[in-house]
C-alpha cells in the first residue's frame, strides 16, 4: 500500500532535509558553495515533485474523505496531534507547490548572485512550509505551517529584493501577521469549544450561531489579507515589486492560494451559517476587487505592479466562486487558483526574463521586443492570453466555471464580475503592446537576446500545463468532484439543520 | 474525413508557426496551402454527404469540462448549416492562402503570416462545427485571437497595434454578452448542448427568468444576450467601430477574416440558435432594428470614405446588416444564403482592392488613384464582377440573395419588416453608388498618382490573379446554382432541421398572398404547416399568436411579393450607378459642391457619425483616468494612508514623544519619580 509509507510527510520534509544538507554538507570556495547549493536545491525539489506525483496517481477520486492519512499523537491527551492527509481540494495545491519550486530554483540560477546558499535554504524551507500547510489536518499544525511560510518569504523579499525591499518586507509581514493574530484567537476559541484541534473533527462540530459570526470575522481577517481581498491588498504590489523573480512566482503562485484554501478548509465547512450570512459581503468585496484593481492595473507603469494588481482581480473571481457554493463555482474557484498559480507565476517569470537583461521593470523602457525576441514574444503571448481567459487555455476554464456557478446564485454578481473579463483584456493587451510591439528603437533593448535554453526549460512545462489545463481539464477536475460535492452537501445540510433549529426556537 | 478536414489547418499552423524560420518561406507557404487545400477538398464530399444526402453526423472527440450538471464535450457537429459554412470557409480560405503567396512576397515574416491564417481557419471550423455553446465560444474567441494577431501583424505600426487591441476589446464586450447568454441558457435548460437546448426550447416558450433584478421572458433575454455577442463579432451598429480600423491588417486578412468569414460568425450564430430565437419575437424585432440600422448607417459612411479598403469595410458592415434583418424577420435561410454569396464576392472585391494596392505600391487613398484600367485590365474586370454581384445586378450572385432578403422583409408584413425593407432599399441605392464611385475613382479619369508610382503599375502575378478568377466564378454563379437549395423549392429538404423554419405568418401578408396565388403549392406549405401544428400542440402558440393560422414561412411568402417589390432594388441600383456616373465621370464638381452646401451633414457622415469620438470620451479616457485616481487616491492615499503607513506613522510619532522622557539626566527621572509618588499617595488618601 502506498498509504503505508507516509508519503505526505516525506514530501513535506524532504525539502527541509535538503536545506539541512546544504547548510551542513556544502563546503568549499564561494563559487563552489553556490553551484553545489543550486544543484542540491534543484535535485531535492525535483525529487519532491516526482514523489508528489505519486499522491496524484494514488489518489482515489471516488472517495470524499481524506487520503494518505497519517496520525501521530503529538501532545497526548490534549486533542492536538500530527495529522496529515489530502482530499480533492488540497491535492492539487500540494502539486502546485512542488511543481513551482524546482522552476523557481531554475529561475534563480543566474539572477541570484549573493548568498546563494542561504537563498536556496530559504526556498527549500518555504517549500516544506507550503506543502505542510496544504496537508495539515490539525489546526495547530496548520497554524504552524501557515505562519512558518511567512518567515522564509520575509527573508527572501528583505534580503534578495529590490531597493525598497525593507519597506515591502515589513508591510507584508505586518499585514499578514495582524490577520494571523486574530486567527490564533479563533483557534483558541474553537479549541476551547470543541476540545480538539483535529480538523475533520472540527468540521463535524457545530458552533453556536453567534460564535460562528465572531469566528468567521477573525478568520476572515487572516484569510482576506492572504488572498488578498480588497481593501487589504496593498501589501501585494509592493511585495511583488521588491521580491526577486522567484519570490514573486511563489508569492503569486502558492501563497495567494493560502487564504482561499483557508476559506474552503475552515470557514465554509466549520462555520456554514456565518458563511451564508457573510456571502453578500464577500460578493461585494469580490466585485470591488475585480473592477477596482483592474482599473488600477490599467494605470500602472511598472510591469510587476500591473501583474500584481491583475492577481488581486483574479482572486476576486475565486472568492466570489467559493461563496456562491455551487458545484461549478467552487470547482471553478479551485481551478482558477491552480490556473492563476501557473499563469501569474509564468507572467512573473516573463517579467524576470527581461528584467535580468535590462534591470528595469518600467514598461516605457521596453518596446519592439517582437523583433529580437520572437520566442519570448510567443511565450509571453500565450500566458497573456491565458491570463485574459482565452478558451483553450487554463484561465478560461476557471473563470467560466466560476461565472457560470455564480450566475446560478446571483446574476447581478456574475454580471459585475464578468466585466473583469473585458477590463482584463484591456490592461493585458495594453501591457503587451507597450513591451513587445512597436518599433525597436532603444539601443540597449536592441541588444537583448532571446530566451536561453535554461529559460526555455523553465517555460516549457508551464506552456504544456496551461494548454493541458485548457483543453482537457477533466484530468484536474475529476479528483475534485467528490470532495466538492461533499463540501456543498454538508454545507447545505448544516444550513437546513440551522434553519430548523431557529424555526423551532420561534 | 470529418476530423481531418477540421484539424489539418491546425497541424499546418503549429508546424509552420513553431518551425517556420527553419522551414523557410517557400516550404511554409506550401505546407499551409496544402493543409487548407486538403480541407477544402474534403469539404466537398462532406457537403454532399451531409447537406445533399441529408446525413447529419456528430463526431465526438474528447470530454472537455464536466462539473456537476455541466457536461461539455469536444465534438464536431456536421449538419447542413455547418457543412455549408465549412465548404464556404475552406474554399475562400484556400484561395486567400494562395493569394497571400503573391501578395506578401516581399514581407519579412511570411511563415508567421501563413501560420496565423491557418490558425484562424481552424478556429473558424471549430466555431461552425460546435455542438455546444462552450465549444462555439472557444472558436468564437479563437477567431478573435487570430483576428487580433493579424490586424496587428505589422506590429511596427502603432496604428496597427491600436486597431488590434480595439478589435479584441470591442469583441470582448460582445463576448461578455455571449457568455452571460451561455450562463442563462444553463440556468434555464440545465445544459449547453445545442441539440438538447433545441429540443427543450419549445417547452420553455412561456418560461420566465429572474435576472439582474428583473423578470424576463426567458428565451427573449437569452436571445438578446447571445445577440450582443453576435453584434460584437459581426460589427453591428454600436459595436462596429473595430471593423474599419481592422483594415490596418494586410489585405488578404481583410478579405478572409473581416469580410468573408469571421465577421459573419454572428449571423451564423443567430441562425444556429434559430430554434431559440424563433420563440423570442421581441428579440427578433431587436435584431431587425439593429440590422436594418446598420445596413443604412454603414452605407452612408461608405459613400464618403476615400480609403479604398475602408469603403469595402463599410460595405461589409452594411451587408452584415442585411443578413441580420433577414434573420430578424425569420428568413434565416436567406441570411445564410447571402452569407455564402457575400463571402465570394466580398473576398473578390477585397482581393481585387489588394491587387490595386499592390500595383500602386501600397497606396490606399482613392484620391491618389485614377486611370488605372488600362494598366491592370484583369483586376479592373474582377472589380466589376465583384461590384455587380454586390449591387445585386441580375445573374450575379448578390442578385439572388439580396433580393431574397428584401422580399422577405417586405413579406414579413410587420411594421418592423417594412422599416427594414425601406432602409434596405435606401442602402441598396447607396451600395450601388459607393461601389461605382470606387470603380470610377480608382480606374477612370486622369491618373492622380505621381509618375514613379504610375510607371511601376503592373498586373499582379498568377498566384494572385488565379484566386481572383476562382472567386469571380463564385461571385457570378454561386447565387444561381444554390438558389433552389438555399431558399427555393428544395429548401426544406436541403436544410433539414439544422435551421428553424419561421412560422410567424402575418394575417395581412397571408391574405395578400392568398389573393395573389390562390393555390399555394402544397409542397411548400406542407412543412411549414406541420411545424406550425407541432408548435401549437406543445401549447406555445406565442410564436404564431395573432397571426394567420395557415400562415406560411416568410420564405414562401417572399416568393409571392408584388412585382414592384421585386423590381424596386434593381431600379434603385440603376439609380445609384447613374448617380455615381454623374458625380465622378460627367461632372466631378457636383459632389464637391454638395459637400460644401451641407458641411454639417458631410462632416457627420465623413467622421462615421462620431462613434469613435463618443466612445473615446465616455469609455476609454474616463477608464484610464479612474484607474489613476483609484491608484493614487484609493490605494496610496486612503488605504495605505489610513492603513499600514498611517499606523506606522502614528506609532513613530508616539515613540518619538515617549523617547523624550528618556533624556538620560538623573534629575529628570528623580523629578518624575517624585511626581509619581505624590500622585500615588494622594490617590490612596482620597480613596481612603
Amino acid at each position: 500500500m502506498i498509504e503505508d509509507i507516509s508519503l505526505l510527510s516525506i514530501i513535506t520534509f524532504l525539502p527541509l532535509f535538503g536545506a539541512g544538507c546544504i547548510l551542513l554538507l556544502v563546503r568549499g570556495t564561494e563559487t563552489e558553495v553556490a553551484a553545489n547549493s543550486r544543484w542540491v536545491a534543484l535535485w531535492t525539489s525535483g525529487v519532491t515533485f516526482v514523489l508528489s506525483l505519486g499522491v496524484w496517481i494514488g489518489f482515489d477520486p471516488t472517495r470524499a474523505d481524506f487520503q494518505f492519512v497519517e496520525m501521530v499523537e503529538w501532545l497526548p491527551g490534549q486533542g492536538i496531534g500530527y495529522h496529515m492527509g489530502v482530499d480533492g481540494i488540497s491535492l492539487f495545491f500540494v502539486l502546485l507547490a512542488t511543481f513551482l519550486t524546482p522552476l523557481c530554483v531554475l529561475a534563480s540560477w543566474e539572477s541570484i548572485k549573493t548568498r546563494v546558499r542561504e537563498y536556496m535554504v530559504a526556498f527549500l524551507v518555504l517549500e516544506t512550509m507550503m506543502v505542510g500547510m496544504f496537508c495539515a489536518l490539525d489546526y495547530v499544525l496548520f497554524y504552524v505551517f501557515f505562519e512558518g511560510v511567512l518567515i522564509p518569504m520575509f527573508l527572501i523579499i528583505g534580503i534578495w529584493g529590490g531597493p525598497r525591499r525593507i519597506y515591502a518586507a515589513f508591510k507584508f509581514f505586518l499585514y499578514t501577521l495582524l490577520g494571523s493574530v486574530l486567527m490564533l484567537v479563533a483557534l483558541l476559541a474553537m479549541y476551547l469549544h470543541a476540545g480538539t484541534t483535529d480538523i475533520p473533527t472540527l468540521m463535524t462540530t457545530h458552533f453556536p450561531a453567534a460564535m460562528q459570526t465572531w469566528l468567521f470575522l477573525a478568520l476572515l481577517a487572516s484569510f482576506a489579507v492572504k488572498v488578498p481581498m480588497w481593501p487589504v491588498h496593498t501589501w501585494l504590489p509592493d511585495a511583488h515589486v521588491e521580491a526577486p523573480t522567484a519570490g514573486s512566482v511563489i508569492l503569486a503562485g502558492v501563497l495567494l492560494k493560502m487564504g482561499a484554501y483557508g476559506f474552503l478548509r475552515f470557514s465554509v465547512p466549520m462555520l456554514p451559517e456565518a458563511t451564508a450570512e457573510f456571502a453578500g459581503l464577500i460578493f461585494g468585496l469580490s466585485i470591488i476587487a475585480v473592477i477596482y484593481t483592474s482599473l488600477v492595473a490599467l494605470a500602472q507603469e511598472d510591469m510587476k505592479k500591473l501583474i500584481a494588481y491583475s492577481s488581486v482581480a483574479h482572486m476576486g473571481f475565486v472568492t466570489a466562486g467559493i461563496f456562491a457554493m455551487t458545484q461549478q463555482s467552487v470547482e471553478g474557484a479551485i481551478y482558477q487558483m491552480l490556473s492563476h498559480g501557473i499563469v501569474s507565476g509564468a507572467l512573473f517569470l516573463c517579467v524576470g526574463v527581461i528584467y535580468d537583461r535590462l534591470h528595469t521593470r518600467e514598461i516605457a523602457r521596453y518596446g519592439g521586443l517582437a523583433h529580437n525576441m520572437p520566442k519570448y514574444a510567443l511565450v509571453f503571448m500565450l500566458f497573456m492570453m491565458a491570463s485574459v481567459g482565452l478558451p483553450g487555455t487554463s484561465g478560461f476554464v476557471g473563470e467560466f466555471l466560476v461565472m457560470l456557478g455564480v450566475f446560478q446564485v446571483s446574476s447581478v454578481v456574475a454580471l459585475f464580475v464578468a466585466t473583469g473579463v473585458i477590463l482584463g483584456a484591456v490592461y493585458m493587451l495594453y501591457l503587451y503592446r507597450r513591451v513587445v510591439f512597436g518599433k525597436l528603437e532603444k539601443a540597449d533593448v536592441k541588444a537583448m537576446l532571446d530566451l536561453s535554453p535554461r529559460e526555455m526549460a523553465i517555460f516549457a512545462p508551464l506552456v504544456v500545463l496551461v494548454l493541458w489545463m485548457g483543453i482537457y481539464p477533466s484530468s484536474f477536475l475529476g479528483p475534485m468532484h467528490v470532495s466538492v460535492e461533499n463540501l456543498i452537501s454538508t454545507y447545505e445540510a448544516a444550513l437546513q439543520a440551522a434553519g430548523g433549529v431557529s424555526v423551532a426556537v420561534q | 474525413m470529418y476530423v481531418a478536414a477540421i484539424f489539418l489547418p491546425l497541424l499546418a499552423a503549429i508546424g509552420v508557426g513553431l518551425f517556420g524560420r527553419r522551414l523557410g518561406d517557400r516550404l511554409s507557404q506550401a505546407l499551409t496551402c496544402l493543409g487548407i487545400g486538403l480541407s477544402a477538398v474534403l469539404a466537398v464530399p462532406i457537403f454532399i454527404e451531409v447537406a445533399l444526402n441529408g446525413n447529419a453526423v456528430t463526431v465526438p472527440l474528447l470530454s472537455f469540462i464536466a462539473s456537476g450538471d455541466l457536461v461539455v464535450d469536444w465534438a464536431l457537429k456536421f449538419d447542413t448549416l455547418s457543412a455549408v459554412m465549412v465548404l464556404t470557409v475552406s474554399w475562400v480560405s484556400f484561395l486567400v492562402h494562395v493569394y497571400s503567396i503573391g501578395y506578401m512576397h516581399h514581407d519579412s515574416s511570411i511563415p508567421r503570416f501563413m501560420a496565423y491564417l491557418s490558425l484562424f481557419t481552424f478556429f473558424m471550423f471549430m466555431l461552425v462545427t460546435a455542438d455546444n455553446l462552450v465549444q462555439m465560444f472557444f472558436g468564437w474567441e479563437g477567431v478573435g485571437l487570430a483576428s487580433y494577431l493579424l490586424i496587428g501583424f505589422w506590429y511596427d505600426r502603432p496604428s496597427a497595434s491600436a486597431a488590434a487591441i480595439k478589435a479584441f476589446v470591442v469583441n470582448r464586450v460582445g463576448d461578455f454578452g455571449f457568455s452571460l447568454g451561455i450562463f442563462a441558457c444553463f440556468l434555464l435548460f440545465g445544459t449547453i448542448n445545442l441539440d438538447q437546448i433545441f429540443a427543450a426550447a419549445p417547452g420553455m416558450a412561456d418560461a420566465t427568468l429572474h435576472l439582474f433584478g428583473v423578470d424576463w421572458h426567458a428565451l427573449t433575454i437569452i436571445s438578446l444576450l447571445l445577440f450582443v455577442g453576435a453584434m460584437g463579432k459581426s460589427a453591428q451598429l454600436g459595436l462596429h467601430t473595430w471593423l474599419p480600423d481592422a483594415m490596418e491588417g494586410p489585405t488578404p486578412v481583410s478579405a478572409l477574416i473581416h469580410a468573408a468569414t469571421m465577421v459573419t460568425a454572428g449571423v451564423f450564430m443567430v441562425a444556429r440558435m434559430s430554434p431559440v430565437f424563433e420563440y423570442a419575437p421581441i428579440a427578433l424585432g431587436v435584431v431587425v432594428v439593429i440590422g436594418a440600422s446598420t445596413a443604412f448607417f454603414a452605407a452612408t459612411v461608405g459613400c464618403t470614405q476615400t480609403d479604398i479598403k475602408r469603403v469595402i469595410a463599410y460595405s461589409t458592415c452594411s451587408q452584415l446588416g442585411y443578413m441580420f434583418f433577414a434573420l430578424g424577420v425569420g428568413a434565416y435561410q436567406a441570411a445564410i444564403f447571402h452569407l455564402m454569396t457575400h463571402a465570394f464576392f466580398k473576398a473578390l472585391l477585397f482581393l481585387s482592392a489588394g491587387s490595386v494596392i499592390h500595383a500602386m505600391s501600397d497606396e490606399q487613398d482613392m484620391r491618389n488613384m485614377g486611370g488605372l484600367w488600362k494598366h491592370i485590365p484583369f483586376t479592373y474586370a474582377m472589380m466589376w464582377i465583384g461590384s455587380l454581384a454586390l449591387a445585386g445586378v441580375p445573374v450575379f450572385a448578390g442578385y439572388y440573395s439580396k433580393d431574397m432578403i428584401l422580399e422577405s422583409a417586405y413579406a414579413a408584413g410587420t411594421g418592423l419588416g417594412t422599416f427594414a425593407f425601406v432602409l434596405g432599399i435606401l442602402a441598396a441605392a447607396m451600395t450601388a453608388f459607393y461601389s461605382w464611385r470606387l470603380l470610377f475613382l480608382t480606374f477612370h479619369g486622369q491618373p492622380r498618382a505621381n509618375e514613379t508610382v504610375m510607371a511601376h503599375v503592373h498586373e499582379s502575378p498568377a498566384s494572385m490573379t488565379v484566386p481572383l478568377a476562382a472567386l469571380a466564378v463564385g461571385a457570378v454563379f454561386a447565387g444561381m446554382v444554390a438558389y433552389n437549395h438555399f431558399v427555393g423549392e428544395e429548401h426544406p429538404a436541403f436544410w433539414g432541421d439544422s435551421i428553424a423554419y419561421n412560422v410567424q405568418g402575418s394575417a395581412v401578408a397571408g391574405e395578400a398572398q392568398g389573393a395573389a396565388a390562390p393555390a399555394a403549392e402544397p409542397e411548400h406549405a406542407a412543412p411549414a404547416v406541420e411545424h406550425e401544428a407541432e408548435a401549437s400542440d406543445d401549447g406555445h402558440g406565442a410564436a404564431a399568436e395573432g397571426h394567420d393560422a395557415a400562415g406560411q414561412g416568410v420564405l414562401e411568402r417572399a416568393h409571392h411579393v408584388p412585382f414592384l417589390v421585386k423590381i424596386l432594388p434593381l431600379l434603385v441600383t440603376a439609380g445609384g450607378i447613374a448617380l455615381a456616373w454623374v458625380f465622378y465621370i460627367r461632372s466631378p464638381a457636383y459632389p464637391v459642391a454638395l459637400a460644401e452646401k451641407y458641411p454639417g451633414l458631410y462632416r457627420f457622415v465623413l467622421n462615421k457619425w462620431y462613434f469613435d469620438e463618443l466612445y473615446d470620451r465616455i469609455f476609454v479616457r474616463p477608464m484610464f483616468r479612474v484607474g489613476r485616481v483609484l491608484w493614487r487616491g484609493g490605494d496610496m492615499a486612503v488605504i495605505d494612508g489610513l492603513g499600514p503607513d498611517g499606523i506606522a506613522a502614528v506609532a513613530r510619532d508616539i515613540a518619538a514623544r515617549l523617547r523624550r522622557f528618556q533624556s538620560g539626566y538623573v534629575y529628570h527621572y528623580a523629578f518624575l519619580m517624585i511626581i509619581g509618588v505624590v500622585v500615588f499617595v494622594s490617590w490612596r488618601l482620597v480613596e481612603a
